[in-house]
């Protein structure tokens, strides 16, 4: 399950930072493609990709900082029970 | 429906039934109740309140917003469809629509539980009137560089500074103001009755005259914690981002409203008027001016509803499909409505007839939800992550 979130937000993130490999620990908002539109999309995809609802205590920039932490969140959203 | 050859519009083949029942119940509420007032209200520079009541009466103001609030919960397409359609009848309203639905919109994504439960069933039904408080005197694109201070207190916070060409502000009963504070932007629910807050109308705008565009004062006012909206510093990503997205989608379809505006008086009077001893629909640069906007309209409308097709799948390709679809229509909105005046001559720069108005309501919507300019410098990231892939693996 993990390396398959992990591939699928790797696979993403792919379109945004063509030039070079994206390293699973490489910071994306140092990487040169920052804007708010960027930042919504990401949540955005998250939401539609894992069918996960991403809250305002979500919008850490921990979680949404790289594949690694992308995939720690994921995984973790899944695995909580939905509470709304 | 009366329209110049006495049949509607081409369906879009992309709808559905329900959809294309709500356009053509969109068009015949628009045909009653507005395009035969649409240019009083732009003399005047004023939407009487009744008119915001009648809207509010028909469920409009409402119809995006979640049913469980007891809005309409109509599909993004759906809310196009109203946009386009009160957008061909009349600017200032349809910028009504998009205002008050951007912060419905925003709060239903990001609001607390108390934010729903008290403001959307008002929203929805249209008893409260809500604006977005973005941009001031000084801070117009550059959202993120906003002056008015939103600082923490004992139990709330403290908004001072002033917006600028807020629409609708001069009626609205609450603000979702975007400022600056300590950590970075906020963004709070400002309510009209609050002591400090003051509006001043700002009236002979070039275009959508009759909005109650306002200059709004907020000198200390002070509101509860529980009037914060998002999260502290993400008030221009979280919040205003949210709300812009959502607003430039509307505007993108009140856009292809006036192109279909310019396209109904350009048809009708070209059939009409005659020089040369034929009707002016003979002459081939008329025929090219006509052409031109038929083309644009159709365009900018598939656009329009490719947006917000992605934007019912909750797609994230639904933000730059927006953008575009923004760009392109307001862009097309002011090429067809200058032919509209051209092909209308000294008519045409009178108030006697429609296309005047509709110049100078297309030029604000180049203006509003982001800039042209700002969409031609923006929208090549999006060519660039839709198209690097393939060019990264071919040569030229």
């Amino acid at each position: 399950m993990s390396t398959d979130v992990r591939d699928r937000i790797a696979d993403y993130l792919a379109k945004f930072f063509p030039v070079t490999d994206l390293q699973d620990t490489d910071d994306i908002f140092k990487r040169g493609f920052v804007s708010s539109l960027f930042a919504m999309q990401l949540v955005a995809f998250v939401e539609q990709e894992f069918g996960v609802t991403v809250e305002n205590e979500d919008l850490e920039l921990d979680n949404f900082r790289s594949i690694a932490s992308l995939e720690r969140f994921v995984t973790g959203k899944l695995a909580a029970p939905v509470a709304r | 429906m009366s329209t110049l050859l006495g049949r509607p519009p081409v369906a879009d083949i992309m709808l559905d039934d329900e959809q294309s029942a709500a356009r053509a119940e969109f068009a015949d509420f628009v045909d009653r109740a507005i395009v035969p007032v649409a240019g009083d209200l732009h003399r005047a520079q004023r939407t009487p309140p009744e008119l915001i009541r009648t809207l509010a009466d028909v469920g409009y103001l409402g119809l995006p917003v979640p049913r469980e609030y007891g809005g309409g919960g109509c599909d993004a397409v759906t809310l196009g469809l109203l946009a386009g359609e009160l957008g061909r009848g009349c600017s200032s309203l349809r910028s009504l629509l998009t205002v008050h639905t951007m912060v419905a919109h925003v709060l239903a994504r990001w609001g607390t539980r108390e934010q729903r439960n008290s403001w959307l069933p008002r929203l929805a039904a249209g008893s409260s009137i809500a604006a977005l408080a973005l941009s001031e005197p000084e801070v117009g694109s550059d959202a993120g560089a906003v002056r008015t201070r939103i600082t923490p207190t004992d139990g709330g916070f403290l908004v001072d500074g002033r917006k600028r060409w807020i629409t609708y502000g001069h009626v609205a009963d609450v603000f979702l103001v975007v400022g600056r504070g300590p950590d970075g932007p906020t963004a709070v629910l400002v309510e009209r009755d609050r002591a400090g807050v003051r509006t001043n109308l700002i009236t002979d705008l070039i275009g959508i005259r009759a909005s109650m565009t306002a200059d709004i004062r907020f000198d200390q006012v002070r509101v509860p914690e529980a009037n914060l909206v998002g999260r502290v510093g993400l008030g221009t990503t979280q919040v205003a981002g949210t709300a812009l997205d959502l607003g430039r989608y509307t505007v993108a379809w009140g856009s292809v409203g006036i192109i279909e505006a310019c396209l109904r008086a350009s048809v009708r009077y070209v059939n009409d008027r005659e020089q040369f001893g034929v009707l002016i629909r003979e002459h081939q640069l008329v025929r090219r001016m006509v052409s031109d906007m038929f083309a644009d309209y159709r365009a900018a409308r598939l656009l329009c509803l490719d947006a917000g097709l992605r934007r019912d799948r909750r797609d994230p390709t639904a933000l730059p499909a927006a953008a575009l679809a923004k760009y392109r229509a307001s862009t097309a909105a002011v090429r067809a409505a200058t032919d509209a005046v051209q092909l209308h001559g000294a008519n045409g720069c009178s108030d006697s007839y429609p296309v005047q108005r509709y110049l100078g309501d297309a030029k604000v919507m180049e203006i509003i939800e982001g800039s042209t300019q700002l969409h031609q410098v923006g929208l090549a990231d999006y060519a660039f992550q839709e198209f690097a892939a393939v060019s990264m693996g071919s040569q030229p």
